[in-house]
C-alpha cells in the first residue's frame, strides 16, 4: 500500500526525519521539566560533601536542601542536569568542530580525523580483499551449478560463525597491528557477499541467456557478455549494502589487537568522561557511512543509464 | 430480391486454390526443405507425474517458407518451437536443420520470444551487434552491419536508445533485427506480437511480411490469432491439446501479396471457418477436463440491470 509521492514531498520528508529525533533530543537537554533527574550544583553551601560542578540525584539534593535548612545551615544551591553521559546538542556540536579546530589535550594523542582516517583504510583493505574473492566467487556461484553445490554448503555454514570470534586467533597469526582487524572485516563481509552475489546472479532473467543462446553465444562469452553485465546494477547495489556491514564489523575489529582509529579515539574520550567528543566521533562514522552511500548511489545512477527508473535503490 | 442479397453466400472450400496460388505452392515445395522434424515427441516427467507434451510430430518447411503453427493453449506450441531452437531437449524424435540434427542452441537458427528479451544493458544498435560480435565480427563490420538492419526495420533514429525508452512494437523490431542479423537459416518466432496492442500487432504484421520478402529467412511463426496465423502464412500446421498432435497441415489459399483487405476475401473466411472448426471443436472436448467457471455471484441490487 506504499503510496507514490511527489519528490518533493520525500524531500522534505527525508529531512524531517532528521529533524525530529533532533527535536527530541533538544527538548530533553533543553527543557529542565523534560526528565532532568540530576542536580548540577553550583554552589556547595554548608554541604561537605558537595562541590561546584558535582551532579547528585534530585532526591539527595532535596533532602540535604532540606536538611541544610532545617539546621540553620547555608543551603547548597543547583541547577537541573542530565547525566553527564547525555550532552546536549550545542556541547557536541561544539566538540565536533573544535575536534577538526583544535589540537588534542594529550601532546601525541592523534586528531579525531586522523584516528578517522585509519578506521577507513582498515574497511577499505577489507573490504576491497573481501570483493576481490568474493565477487567473482560469488558470481560463479550463482552462474554454475557445480561450482554452487561445491561452495555455498561450506560458505552458509561458516557464515554462521561470528567473526569477532576468530580475533584472538587472527592476533596470533597476524599479529597485533591493523593485520586481525582487516581480517575480521574479511571474515564478517566475505561469506555474506559470496551467497548474496550469488543469488543476485541467480536472479538474471534467465530469458535473456537463452536469447544470448539463440544467437551463438557459449560458455566464456556468456558470463562476460551477458551475465556480468545483466547484473551489474544490482551487483552494486549489493555491495553498497555489503560496505555498510562492513562499517558495522569496525569497531569490533579495531579493538582486537592494539585499539586504533576511532574506537580507540571513542574509548580515550570515553575514559575520561568527554562525553560530546565520543558522540561527535560516533555521528561522524554515521554520516561518513550515509555520505558515502548517497555518492555511491548518485554514481550508480550515472554508470547504469539503463537501470529501471522505478528499481533505484 | 432482398432474400437473394442477404443470403448468407455459400463459403468455398479451403481447399479450393486458384491456378496462381497452386502454381505458388508448386515452387514452394520445389525449393529444397530446410527444416524437417520426424517424429518429435517430448514428455516432462516431475513428482506429480508425467505430461505428454508432444506426441509424434512430423513436418518440414521448404526454404524461405512462412510456416505459422497455431492451436489451444497448452497444445505444446511453445515446447515445440523450444525444442527447434535447442533450448530444450526433445524426448524422441529428431529434428533435422539442412540435414543435419539439431543439438544445442545455434546462431543457425534465430529466435524471436514473447516477452522483451533485448539486453537492457545495450543500447539498440550494440543490441543487433551482439551476435555478429560473440560469432567473431569486428566491431566496424559489425557495427555497419547493424546499422542496414536498423534501416530495414525503419529504426534507424534509435540507434542510440536503450531498450527502456522504445515502445513495445519497436522492442520487438529492435529483436527481429537482432535475431536476424546472424543470418540464421530459420526464424523461431514465438508469439512475438500477443503483448502488442491490435494496431501495433496489425503494423509489425505488415513489415513482418515485408522484411520476409526482402531476405532469404525460412520463419516459423506461433500465434493463436487465426486472423493473424492466415495473413502471415504460406501454410499452417494445427496443433491439438492433450496430447500435443498435429492435425492438419492447411496450404493457405489467400493469395500474395497478402494486405488486410483480404481479411474479408472468400478464401481468408473459408480457410479461418476450417481452422475455428477445428481448433474450438478439439478445445471443448479439452475443457471439460479443467474445471467449469464458477457462476459469478450477483452483487448488484435487483433491478439494477446493464443488460
Ligand atoms: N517445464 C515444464 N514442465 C512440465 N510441464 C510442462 C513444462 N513446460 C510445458 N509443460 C506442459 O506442456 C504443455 C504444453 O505447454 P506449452 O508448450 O507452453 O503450450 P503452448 O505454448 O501451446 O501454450 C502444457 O500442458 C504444459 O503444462
Ligand atoms: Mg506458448
Amino acid at each position: 500500500m506504499l503510496k507514490q509521492l511527489s519528490s518533493r514531498e520525500k524531500r522534505v520528508l527525508g529531512i524531517f526525519s532528521f529533524v525530529l529525533p533532533l527535536l527530541i533530543w533538544c527538548a530533553v537537554s533543553y527543557l529542565p521539566f523534560v526528565w532532568h533527574p540530576q542536580m548540577l550544583i553550583t554552589e556547595a553551601g554548608d554541604v561537605d560533601y558537595f562541590q561546584p560542578g558535582m551532579r547528585v540525584g534530585r532526591d539527595v539534593f532535596e533532602s540535604e536542601y532540606e536538611a541544610a535548612k532545617s539546621a540553620g545551615k547555608a543551603v547548597p544551591a543547583g541547577v537541573p542536569a542530565n547525566p553527564i553521559y547525555l550532552p546536549a546538542p550545542d556541547q557536541v556540536f561544539t566538540a565536533f568542530y573544535t575536534a577538526f579546530t583544535m589540537p588534542p589535550e594529550a601532546r601525541d594523542a592523534p586528531r579525531l580525523h586522523q584516528s578517522l582516517w585509519h578506521s577507513v583504510q582498515v574497511i577499505f583493505c577489507g573490504f576491497a580483499i573481501s570483493s576481490a574473492i568474493g565477487v567473482p566467487l560469488g558470481i560463479l556461484c550463482g552462474a554454475v551449478a557445480r561450482v554452487s553445490r561445491l561452495s555455498e554448503p561450506f560458505i552458509e555454514f561458516f557464515r554462521y560463525l561470528p567473526a569477532p570470534a576468530f580475533g584472538a586467533l587472527a592476533v596470533a597469526i597476524l599479529g597485533i597491528y591493523d593485520g586481525p582487524k582487516v581480517a575480521i572485516i574479511v571474515i564478517g563481509t566475505l561469506f555474506q557477499q559470496v551467497l548474496i552475489v550469488a543469488n543476485t546472479t541467480r536472479k538474471l532473467d534467465f530469458a535473456l541467456i537463452e536469447a544470448a543462446l539463440t544467437l551463438g553465444t557459449r560458455n566464456a562469452k556468456l558470463l562476460s557478455r551477458v551475465v556480468i553485465p545483466g547484473i551489474l546494477p544490482d551487483l552494486y547495489r549489493d555491495q553498497r549494502i555489503l560496505l555498510g556491514w562492513a562499517w558495522t564489523y569496525l569497531i569490533v575489529a579495531e579493538l582486537i589487537g592494539t585499539t586504533s582509529g576511532i574506537t580507540w579515539f571513542i574509548t580515550q574520550q570515553a575514559r575520561y568522561q568527554h562525553f560530546p567528543n565520543v558522540y561527535a566521533a560516533i555521528f561522524l562514522i554515521g554520516i561518513i557511512g550515509l555520505g558515502t552511500d548517497m555518492v555511491l548511489a548518485a554514481l550508480g545512477r550515472r554508470l547504469f543509464p539503463w537501470d529501471r527508473p522505478t528499481a533505484k535503490g | 430480391m432482398d432474400q437473394i442479397v442477404n443470403a448468407p453466400k455459400a463459403l468455398p472450400s479451403y481447399l479450393d486454390q486458384t491456378p496462381a496460388v497452386r502454381d505458388r505452392f508448386g515452387r514452394l515445395k520445389n525449393r529444397e526443405v530446410i527444416l524437417r522434424v520426424d517424429g518429435l515427441g517430448k514428455t516432462f516427467s516431475s513428482r506429480q507425474g508425467t505430461t505428454v507434451a508432444l506426441r509424434n510430430i512430423s513436418f518440414q518447411t521448404h526454404r524461405r517458407e512462412f510456416l505459422v503453427i497455431v492451436g489451444p493453449s497448452g497444445c505444446g506450441k511453445s515446447t515445440l518451437i523450444r525444442i527447434l531452437a535447442g533450448l530444450d531437449m526433445q524426448t524422441g524424435g529428431q529434428v533435422l536443420l539442412e540435414g543435419k540434427p539439431v543439438a544445442g542452441p545455434g546462431r543457425d537458427r534465430g529466435m524471436v520470444f514473447q516477452g522483451y528479451t533485448l539486453f537492457p544493458w545495450l543500447t539498440v544498435k550494440k543490441n543487433v551487434m551482439f551476435g555478429l560480435e560473440v560469432n567473431g565480427a569486428g566491431t566496424s563490420q559489425a557495427e555497419s552491419e547493424a546499422l542496414q538492419w536498423l534501416q530495414l526495420i525503419g529504426l534507424e533514429k534509435f540507434t542510440e536508445a536503450y531498450p527502456h525508452q522504445l515502445s513495445g512494437g519497436m522492442k520487438q523490431r529492435v529483436a527481429i533485427a537482432r535475431a536476424l542479423a546472424t543470418q540464421p537459416r530459420i526464424l523461431l518466432m514465438d508469439e512475438p506480437f500477443g503483448a502488442l496492442d491490435a494496431q501495433t500487432r496489425c503494423r509489425m504484421q505488415a513489415h513482418l511480411l515485408e522484411i520476409w520478402r526482402k531476405i532469404d529467412v525460412t520463419i516459423v511463426f506461433i500465434t493463436h490469432d487465426l486472423d493473424e496465423a492466415i495473413y502471415l502464412a504460406d501454410r499452417i500446421l494445427v496443433m491439438k491439446a492433450h496430447p500435443g498432435e498435429v492435425q492438419e497441415l492447411i496450404e493457405v489459399p489467400v493469395p500474395r501479396p497478402r494486405d488486410p483487405d483480404q481479411f474479408i476475401s472468400d478464401s481468408f473466411l473459408a480457410t479461418k471457418a476450417r481452422l475455428e472448426e477445428m481448433i474450438y471443436s478439439a478445445h471443448g472436448e479439452a475443457e471439460e477436463e479443467e474445471e467449469a467457471y464458477p457462476m459469478v455471484a450477483r452483487l448488484t441490487a435487483v433491478g439494477d440491470d446493464v443488460e
